[in-house]
């Protein structure tokens, strides 16, 4: 069983309020999803820690009940640079 | 489960490049498994795979390692640096090369 793209926004900016979340469901069968979160929360966090944040809000669902989620996170002023 | 964090610190620390991944670097048995492998053999370096599949201890230990739900995870240099997708934002903006030893290319 997979998870709808709502599902996943409501339970990252259930953890991360200000996030910015952007969902595709990359093949149609809501199991692979790309994300691209931006929060101001992730201002000086290393990349491995802005993804840990995400995976944490999504609270172990991650690599079980949720396969397979690309992953982008950015601070707000990282998207203007990157 | 010990016993798992103590091979995977043995591992972690006898391999400058190392990456656990779902199957093997011949046969991949997940994508982005195969896009992490993609990314190391396009850097010419040589780095070690290992097959969590294999091992259902390594599996969930590695998880555990570096609090990191998902397969694969590559470490350099005794450092977790993360999964594929990390792996490709560092690729293209040229800090994996730079990481590695290697020039950009």
């Amino acid at each position: 069983m997979g998870m709808s793209a709502q599902q996943i926004e409501r339970l990252i900016k259930g953890e991360i309020p200000d996030a910015e979340v952007t969902i595709v469901d990359l093949a149609g069968d809501g199991d692979h999803y790309s994300a691209l979160v931006v929060s101001r929360t992730f201002a000086g966090l290393s990349r491995v820690q802005q993804h840990q944040k995400v995976y944490s809000a999504l609270g172990g669902r991650m690599g079980g009940e949720l396969h397979a989620l690309q992953l982008k996170t950015a601070a707000p002023e990282e998207m203007d640079s990157g | 489960m010990a016993e798992a964090r103590e091979q995977i610190e043995e591992i972690v620390r006898s391999n400058e490049i190392v990456l656990f991944m779902k199957g093997t670097e011949l046969f991949p048995q997940c994508g982005f498994s195969s896009r992490a492998v993609a990314i190391l053999e396009h850097l010419q370096v040589p780095f070690k795979t290992v097959d969590v599949l294999q091992d259902p201890q390594i599996r969930e230990g590695i998880k555990e390692y570096s609090d990191w739900p998902t397969i694969p995870q590559l470490y350099v240099k005794g450092q977790f640096v993360g999964g594929s997708d990390i792996m490709m934002e560092m690729f293209e903006s040229g800090e994996l090369q730079q990481l590695v030893g290697t020039q950009a290319a």
